[in-house]
């Protein structure tokens, strides 16, 4: 809604967008509660805000301006009411958010205020359950929300879909923005896992935006989709029946959606067009041979190795070159597997990773240096971010501690 | 370019409500037409009530103020190169499927 009102009051009136929509819902508290909820909430809310929008137009179209690209049509009484109407029809609201998501993905906004935007304007996020799912403070949140939608307010125009010049880099950082956003609901740092999976499920709605569109429906968007997907479907093998945290190797596959699977493998094949590589293609085929293998000991490490070459020429970062290491592990042994880590080049900088030590706690503990392994183990616990990491790690190592560990 | 008005006299539209609206969305066309070209300056749909001040007594009467063929329905102000021009534009306006007018008339500069 936030998005179709910005769209007419013009991308520096967001605030007054976000007034109308307030004033929205809390008409519908209000009614409803005398009269009870109508059968199509969301139709009444539509209906309120874009009458509260008529009137606004009409109260203050002398004293200011609004969107540049409606100009007179919201003028006259001619065309006011049609011109509205029509950007709150279903296909236009489409194209709004669309919009209004490239318009957050500004160059000039830092990546994590422009995740904040999103997550703020087009998922309705409130400050407190984006401070939730960043582990930042609920304070923190509102002020980086309430800068950067000063810095948006000022950018003047929504974003031009059909602006070709500055289209594929402005992609790009959407791609970025909703993988940040995947990865934070998946990876994330945060306890609370029911937003953890809203955060998902919103990145894989805007994913399906992107590809719903001409413009956007590249074969990287594709791919990210496709990479979501693969992952979403093993998120809820991710944590255990006492709520514990499961690592990929343990997990019982079974519990994988099928139809989340069936839909990444499709997206993926759709990807593969075009000459461009991107780092989702990477990713998802490397979600994909883990997918492919009905028990862990059937996965294609070879291939997995080999992906993560791959992906390193591309991003090359240390979290990548560790999770390659592990896969050599997995592949030639535990010995071989540290080896890689030691050869690390940047290994300096996963110091404040807990993952980093925990993978050299499972490869100690896989060639049976428990001491050496515990240690690591101790090391990653003081660096857990989560209550579920925490747990996860305690019962790693425990693990130690056991005559014949498991791994 | 010179200021031009259009006066709406007329065009009743007779029909069901989706008729009417299908007439209503020919307009906006036409004048989104007249915008998207840069010819649009101004312009507000009309009541079809009102009330009529006459004379130096200055009694006020309710309206209609003539025959209903007559009834001024709305106005636009545009800007075209001349009468001819301004004439040829209006020729798109809806009013004239329904039987009705549309008068157009140089701005007066004074």
């Amino acid at each position: 809604m936030v998005a179709a009102l910005t769209r007419v009051f013009g991308i520096h009136n967001l605030a007054l967008a976000e007034d109308v929509v307030q004033d929205a819902l809390c008409r519908a508290l209000e009614v409803w509660k005398f009269q009870g909820a109508p059968d199509n909430p969301s139709a009444w809310l539509m209906a309120t805000a874009k009458n509260r929008a008529l009137d606004v137009l009409r109260r203050e179209r002398t004293a200011r301006t609004f969107a540049p690209e409606l100009g007179r049509l919201l003028e006259t009484e001619w065309t006011l009411r049609p011109a509205v109407e029509e950007m709150f029809e279903a296909r236009t609201i489409k194209d709004d958010q669309l919009r209004m998501m490239f318009s957050c993905c500004l160059p000039r906004l830092p990546e994590e205020a422009q995740v904040a935007l999103i997550l703020h304007i087009l998922c309705a996020f409130s400050a407190g359950e984006i401070a939730g799912a960043f582990l930042s403070t609920q304070a923190a949140i509102e002020k980086r929300i309430s800068r950067a939608k000063k810095v948006l307010a000022g950018s003047k125009k929504l974003f031009d879909l059909s602006d070709t010049r500055d289209f594929p880099a402005r992609l790009k950082a959407v791609h970025r923005a909703l993988y940040l956003l995947f990865n934070e609901g998946y990876h994330g740092a945060s306890s609370e896992s029911a937003v953890r999976a809203e955060l998902c499920e919103e990145a894989m709605r805007l994913g399906a935006l992107l590809r719903d569109h001409p413009a956007s429906s590249t074969p990287a968007t594709h791919a990210l989709c496709a990479l979501m997907c693969l992952h979403a479907a093993r998120l809820s093998a991710r944590v255990d029946a006492s709520g514990n945290l499961s690592s990929l190797l343990d997990q019982d596959r079974s519990r994988w959606d099928g139809a989340l699977l069936c839909e990444g493998r499709r997206l993926l094949d759709l990807s593969a067009t075009g000459s461009e590589l991107s780092e989702y293609h990477v990713e998802a085929a490397i979600a994909a041979v883990h997918a492919d293998a009905p028990r862990v000991e059937d996965t294609n490490w070879a291939a997995i190795v080999a992906l993560y070459d791959t992906l390193l020429t591309i991003r090359p970062s240390p979290v990548v070159a560790l999770n390659r290491a592990i896969a050599v592990g997995q592949n030639e042994g535990p010995e071989r597997g540290l080896d890689e880590i030691e050869a690390i080049r940047d290994r300096d900088r996963l110091a404040g990773y807990p993952f980093y030590f925990a993978a050299l706690g499972e490869l100690e503990l896989r060639r049976a240096r428990r001491a050496v392994a515990r240690e690591h183990f101790r090391a990653a616990l003081a660096l857990a971010r989560s209550p579920m990491e925490r747990r996860f790690l305690e019962q790693r190592v425990g693990a130690c501690d056991e005559p014949r560990a498991s791994t | 370019m010179s200021e031009f008005m259009y006066l709406f006299r007329g065009g009743q539209v007779q029909g069901s409500p989706e008729q009417m609206q299908q007439h209503m969305q020919k307009w906006g066309v036409w004048i989104k037409e007249l915008t998207e070209k840069g010819f649009f300056k101004a312009g507000q749909p009309l009541d079809r009530t009102g009330k009529l001040v006459k004379g130096s007594p200055k009694t006020v009467t309710d309206g209609p103020f003539a025959e209903s063929k007559d009834l001024i329905g709305g106005f636009l102000l545009i800007d075209a190169k001349d009468i001819l021009h301004a004439v040829e534009l209006s020729a798109g306006c809806p009013i004239l499927e329904t039987g009705g007018a549309v008068e157009v008339r140089p701005v007066l500069k004074m």
